[in-house]
């Protein structure tokens, strides 16, 4: 079934009784030749550019829950390639690109929008720190524009710009970032993997690893041993938990990270604005709900919901920049578990175990990476050697020193 | 969430901030042979389970003592609270 105007014309007409499931739902079969751990956004698109790009077939992804129950469908949507640091935004303007031909590629409407960026910044040292942030990211092939009070007020005019302890001196604007409608990537990559051949197994949970003279010889799971020598790790915040069952200790710690959207309102926010004396940013859904949220909680966590102290400083946040948000009323709020990582930075690499790869570490940021990590862990595996632009993120950085700490704040992953 | 200070009784948690995993008190012998791998693991690598987990809170907004807390991080129920100079002491006594 392929998406296409006709095709909707005629379902619409027709009272739209042809559409039929997005993907099959097959049982396990005894032997794959890759397994991938988890059906989020990046164990579907590493799926999806297994078969696509690197012609791998007889590819299972099991997924403990149901498909997208995880941060994928948790996550506020923000996808954009605005870092500083040479290990990451190469990766993450790769990601950028892939995102601007997604939806041909996928024939799947996933909402991708690029209705820009914009982070505040509220003193002179800021701005030249942005400058600074602005300039790596045109070095990188991305867009990068620093925009004064006066152009950023006509953009945006109802900031809080006087603001006595915070006063908006302007912002680095990325105008191809945006948001992409969540659920839709994690359907949209499963419709097309699915049509490729790939076997999507939910509520299938990996219990265990087999290995014989330390080599992946197959996954333990709730609904029976598959056989396999090559098993790919996307498991997010579920990461530690995961990999502890192959007998690792990994340099990351499990946070909840909470999210808010409003009632629906009309028009308001053109794009993503982000605080920059505080955590806090926000966007608009194209329902017309404000959906914003801040830091995480700050103390491990495998709850999936969040206590009150942060739902009070994004408040805060958001009333500091735009008090209008005040008049506001809050609709919902939810959380997910973040694999934090010690530098802030992910993994992609292959691990002490032959035949196992891991793929995590994301932090709060993985949603925008979804298609460059797809694609960089399909390269991985399939070609065990690691993709250029994902070669920085290796599992032996930390005791190397070799970090990509983005903040420079250390080994605290809850300052990252 | 509230935290069952030993000295102070309940405290609300935004009273603190939290360091993580409880074993940073165990801090590696910098002379001892092995010492650049059991640094790494001390500063890098997290057990992070679901389930029990001992970790330092410092009560920062408040008597400034740090506390080692026994949470669930399944259920955020709180299951003990110490004085992490208590913890230290008596592991000291039992070297
Ligand atoms: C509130 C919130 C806001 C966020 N905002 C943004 C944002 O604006 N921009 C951005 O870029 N990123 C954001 N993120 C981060 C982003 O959502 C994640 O980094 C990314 O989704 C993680 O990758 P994933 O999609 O593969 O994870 P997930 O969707 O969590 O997939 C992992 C899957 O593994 C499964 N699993 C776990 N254990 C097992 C097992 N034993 N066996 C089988 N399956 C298992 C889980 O059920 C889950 O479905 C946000 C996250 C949250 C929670």
């Amino acid at each position: 079934m392929t998406f296409s105007a006709m095709r909707l014309l005629r379902e619409s007409v027709t009272g739209h009784r042809g559409w039929k499931p997005l993907w099959r739902r097959p049982g396990p079969k005894p032997r794959y030749d890759i397994v991938i751990v988890g059906g989020g956004g990046h164990g579907l698109a590493t799926a999806h550019y297994l078969s696509r790009v690197f012609g791998k077939t007889n590819i299972a992804v099991v997924e403990k829950g149901w498909l997208g129950s995880g941060n994928v469908g948790r996550n506020t949507t923000i996808i954009r390639s605005n870092y500083l640091l040479p290990g990451n935004q190469p990766f993450y303007e790769f990601s950028m690109r892939l995102w601007e031909g997604l939806e041909q590629e996928l024939n799947f409407n996933a909402m991708v929008s690029q209705r820009g960026i914009v982070n505040l910044f509220h003193t002179d040292a800021q701005r030249d720190a942005y400058r600074r942030r602005g300039n790596a990211m045109l070095l990188s092939g991305a867009d990068a524009v620093l925009l004064d009070k006066e152009k950023l007020r006509r953009m945006i005019p109802f900031l809080n710009y006087d603001n006595a302890r915070f006063p908006i001196k302007g912002g680095l604007w990325q105008p191809r970032a945006g948001t992409a409608r969540h659920d839709g990537v994690a359907w949209g990559y499963a419709r097309a993997a699915d049509r490729a051949g790939v076997d999507i197994i939910e509520n299938c949970e990996v219990t265990g690893f087999r290995r014989d003279a330390g080599k992946i010889t197959g996954v333990e799971t709730t609904r029976g041993f598959i056989e396999t020598s090559k098993v790919g790790v996307a498991v997010a915040g579920s990461s530690s938990r995961v990999m502890a069952m192959a007998g690792l200790r990994l340099p990351i710690e499990s946070h909840v990270l909470q999210a808010f959207v409003s009632e629906g309102l009309k028009p308001t926010i053109p794009g993503v604005i982000t605080f920059g004396a505080g955590h806090f940013y926000v966007s608009q859904s194209d329902k017309g709900g404000l959906v914003f949220g801040g830091d995480i909680d700050g103390y491990n966590s495998y709850a999936q919901r969040g206590n009150l102290p942060v739902v009070e400083d994004v408040a805060e946040g958001g009333m500091a920049v735009m008090p209008m948000i005040g008049r506001a009323r809050l609709l919902r709020m939810w959380g997910g578990i973040m694999d934090m990582s010690m530098d802030g930075s992910p993994i992609i690499d292959r691990t002490p175990v032959e035949g196992l790869y891991f793929n995590g570490g994301w932090c709060y940021g993985g949603f925008k990476a979804t298609p460059a990590s797809g694609y960089a862990f399909a390269h991985l595996i399939a070609t065990d050697t690691p993709h250029a632009a994902a070669s920085a993120y290796r599992l032996d950085r930390f005791a190397g020193g070799h970090v990509i700490d983005e903040k420079g704040v250390g080994a605290q992953p809850n300052l990252h | 969430m509230l935290i069952p200070h030993p000295l102070l009784g309940p405290r609300d948690a935004r009273e603190f901030t939290v360091m993580g995993d409880a074993g940073m008190i165990d801090r590696p012998d910098p002379a001892a042979p092995d010492a650049a791998d059991r640094f790494y693991e001390y500063v890098y690598l997290r057990d992070n389970p679901a389930g029990v987990h001992r970790e330092l809170w410092f009560h920062e907004y408040g008597d400034r003592s740090w506390l080692v807390v026994t949470r669930n991080t399944l259920t955020h129920e709180i299951v003990a609270v110490e004085l992490a100079s208590d913890v230290s002491a008596k592991r000291e006594k039992s070297r």
